[in-house]
């Protein structure tokens, strides 16, 4: 494995524009100020965690994602490359997913195999020739991207079912704000706290053709359970919407009406974080009992937009991933500004015996995994993993796809025995409306806290910082 | 507001107001046991304490006796008791997560904090110091959150509900430790003014925290009518029951003034509070104590289920 990108220090050790103040800022700061500032902030998101966090009813120590308080930075001209591609992507997505469900012409013209959307689970029977306003089935989409060294980013995943973090973003920013003014005088950084204004706008737009002009916005939680409770409750804060559940929904004649003290109430537009299989217990899972009965009528209906639309699954498992690039190409008639990650699809032999012969270089990954589970790190692995995994991807090489260890870039992040390298990756959230695509500069910024580890899921011990746009 | 919402904030406030009421019973209970029989007389004060709470019934479905072990185990931590302290501190809390983006930070971490802290007492005191310093420790836990929405929340609707689940459990507490007592309020000519009844009176004013107001009002020896009369009808007591329809009419009027509409629920209150405003104590008396708070405590239970079904639904 390569020597990794370090984003402040190059690979030379020479110090990169963007990470000048930082850098000498670094040099300055007493090592035990910094060291009470962390502490600071982790009292102050334990304050914010315990005011708002949902883990186990049985545990009140709550369990926080680390918070890192060395920012990463990216420059302006970096930033408005990703810009692009990011809003490059997600259109090439949107139409993926409309040509899925309506004319399959990428199917029919042999860009993506048939069969990886009809026997694909996520893939939704019921959005067969569905209109959905405006076209966009993805309105919030979280793009994975990892940086390899100066001028390579790649999109490492898309997450176009329920994004989460994006409440990570915007408060790690509001502590970074309290704790280190004198940081922020020495940069000037892109604000993110217009997000909620972006989302509502752009959730606004997408109200069913005919809706009010002034749209009844609400954000569906599956309830106090899920682990991103605290999310969905921090998001309909700020948003200024209603946080309901299903029970405060109920359909009649294939409109949605939610249960107020004054009665029922239209509802427009559905920001649900709730998977597609529990929205309505008349469409999908029967014993869902967090869903909403009838809502899939009053959606296929036109009467309420759902946001995320129902079956974006098909654009976002990891097997499609890998032929993002042609769809891209397919759609837009353009070269894909953001690479994908070189990757072996098991489902093909000669992909299949590559990965096999060569296992203990490579990452594989399960094609509907997420979450960091159900992975394999080759360099990392012991023998028994290794083998385990051969017969898992001898038995279903559909299911898995491989890829390249990646030398992930590093950032300074403070660490027990100082300021040391660790490895980052980066998610954007790209908003789109009927008007426009909006993305708030920066993005969540997911850090691997153990030395060497490239695995930055919070449910595997990563850790989150905040991520500056700066002028220039 | 979504009912659900509505529903929450009135069952939060309920359950905290509880939570202290339960408190107070078991503090003067303590108190009364503790006095030589002789100025008490032989009865189980005990098992008064759990008909006063209201849950008699469930209480002897797990105990065949109520002494002072079973009934504070009872009443404060049992999880089998829906209504114990330590249950009415779980369901607010949960109900509190539930509802969090319309609680101020300061109710929240008033709940929040409490229900942190409910776990350091473990599976309960293990000593009547300890017993007591957690008896306070409720109240001052139910003063904190009462004192953050009363001081932070806005005065909307969300404020309103909230102190309607207030009133009406304070309501129905008052009516209940009427009630329990109320052969002993009843003015039976030979205890009055005897020893025993003095503790047992005190006893009940000190559980609805009144001692020191009924001296201030009637500057008197306490006396049963007196008791009663500030208990049910002087509404500058907080806790008499005209008091708590004087806030329920008030907050239930604020609601329909601010939806543009009333409905049964304002109806029905408001016919309690005047029927409260022209009562006198002798008729009472004479009608019968048990039958008139009797008769309360359904009232209270109707618009209660009203408010739900006209709001909370």
């Amino acid at each position: 494995m390569a020597v990794a990108f370090d984003e402040m220090n190059g690979v030379d050790g020479q110090v990169r524009p963007a990470y000048a103040q930082l850098s000498s800022w670094l040099s300055e700061i007493r090592p035990d100020v910094l060291d009470f500032r962390r502490r600071e902030a982790e009292v102050l998101f334990r304050r914010i965690g315990i005011t708002f966090a949902v883990y186990g009813e049985a545990d009140a120590t709550e369990r926080l994602i680390p918070f890192d308080v060395i920012p990463r930075i990216l420059s302006g001209n970096e930033w408005r490359t990703l810009r692009l591609g990011l809003e490059q992507r997600v259109k090439a997505i949107n139409a993926y997913i409309k040509d899925v469900y309506g004319k399959r012409e990428c199917l029919r013209a042999g860009v993506v195999p048939e069969d990886l959307v009809f026997q694909n689970p996520v893939f939704r029977p019921e959005m067969n020739g569905q209109k959905v306003p405006h076209d966009i089935y993805v309105h919030i989409a979280g793009i994975d991207i990892v940086r390899v060294d100066a001028d390579t980013f790649y999109v490492l995943e898309d997450n176009a079912r329920t994004p989460s973090g994006v409440s990570y973003m915007l408060e790690n920013r509001e502590i970074m704000l309290r704790l280190f003014p004198e940081l922020f005088s020495r940069h000037r950084v892109a604000p993110v706290d217009n997000y909620p204004d972006e989302l509502l706008a752009t959730l606004q737009s997408v109200a069913p053709i005919g809706a009010a002009a002034d749209p009844t916005v609400v954000l569906l939680t599956p309830g106090i359970y899920n682990s991103a409770y605290y999310e969905h409750s921090f998001l309909a804060d700020k948003l200024g919407v209603e946080l309901v559940e299903g029970r405060d929904l109920f359909v009649k004649g294939e409109v949605v009406f939610m249960r107020t003290t004054q009665g029922p109430k239209r509802v427009d537009v559905i920001y649900r974080r709730i998977d597609d299989d529990f929205l309505d217990p008349l469409a999908f899972r029967p014993d869902s009992a967090l869903g909403v009965p009838g809502l899939m009528a009053a959606y296929q209906a036109g009467n309420v937009t759902l946001a995320n639309a129902v079956g974006t699954g098909v654009a976002d498992d990891k097997a499609v991933y890998s032929y993002m690039p042609d769809i891209v190409k397919f759609f837009l008639g353009e070269e894909p500004i953001l690479k994908n990650v070189p990757t072996w699809r098991c489902r093909e032999e000669e992909h299949l015996s590559y990965v096999l012969d060569n296992i203990e270089q490579l990452v594989v990954k399960e094609v509907h995994g997420s979450g960091g589970y159900g992975m394999l790190i080759g360099p990392s692995a012991d023998k028994a993993s290794i083998a385990a995994f051969r017969s898992k991807l001898k038995a279903h090489p559909k299911n898995f796809i491989a890829q390249p260890t990646l030398a992930l870039s590093t950032c300074p992040t403070c660490v027990e025995s100082g300021v040391a390298p660790r490895h980052v990756d980066l998610r954007p959230f790209v908003l789109t409306g009927r008007d426009k695509i909006r993305i708030v500069p920066g993005g969540l910024t997911r850090v691997a806290m153990k030395a060497g580890s490239l695995v930055v899921n919070s449910s595997q011990g990563g850790g989150t910082k905040d991520t500056w746009v700066l002028d220039g | 507001m979504l009912s659900r919402t509505a529903d929450n904030l009135y069952w939060l406030a309920r359950y905290v107001e509880r939570a202290e009421y339960l408190a107070r019973i078991l503090e003067a209970t303590q108190r009364l046991t503790s006095l030589p029989i002789a100025y008490i007389g032989e009865t189980n004060e005990w098992e008064s304490a759990v008909a006063t709470a209201g849950c008699e019934h469930a209480f002897f479905e797990i105990y065949s006796e109520a002494n002072e072990e079973n009934v504070t185990e009872f009443l404060a931590f049992s999880t089998e008791n829906p209504s114990s302290i330590r249950s009415c501190f779980e369901v607010a809390r949960t109900n509190a997560r539930a509802v969090r983006t319309a609680l101020t930070m300061e109710m929240w971490d008033a709940i929040n904090g409490t229900w942190l802290e409910l776990k350091r007492f473990g599976n309960g005191p293990t000593t009547r110091e300890e017993l007591s310093r957690f008896l306070r420790w409720v109240q001052e836990s139910s003063l904190r959150f009462d004192g953050s929405a009363y001081r932070t929340m806005l005065r909307n609707d969300a404020y309103w509900f909230s102190r309607l689940g207030l009133y009406q459990e304070r309501a129905d507490n008052t009516a209940r430790i009427l009630d329990v007592k109320y052969h002993m309020l009843l003015p039976a000519n030979e205890h009055v003014g005897g020893p025993l009844d003095y503790f047992q009176w005190a006893a009940i004013l000190r559980s609805v925290s009144a001692l020191t107001s009924y001296h201030w009002v009637y500057r008197e020896n306490v006396k049963p009518w007196l008791v009663a009369d500030l208990l049910i009808l002087k509404d500058e007591m907080p806790r008499s029951l005209a008091s708590c329809y004087e806030n329920l009419v008030r907050y239930l009027d604020a609601i329909a003034v601010a939806y543009g509409r009333q409905g049964p629920a304002q109806r029905l209150a408001r016919g309690v509070r005047t029927r409260l405003q022209n009562a006198k104590m002798e008729d009472i008396f004479q009608n019968g104590l048990h039958e008139f708070i009797q008769e309360f405590i359904a009232d209270n239970n109707r618009i209660g289920s009203t408010i739900t079904q006209q709001y909370l639904a």
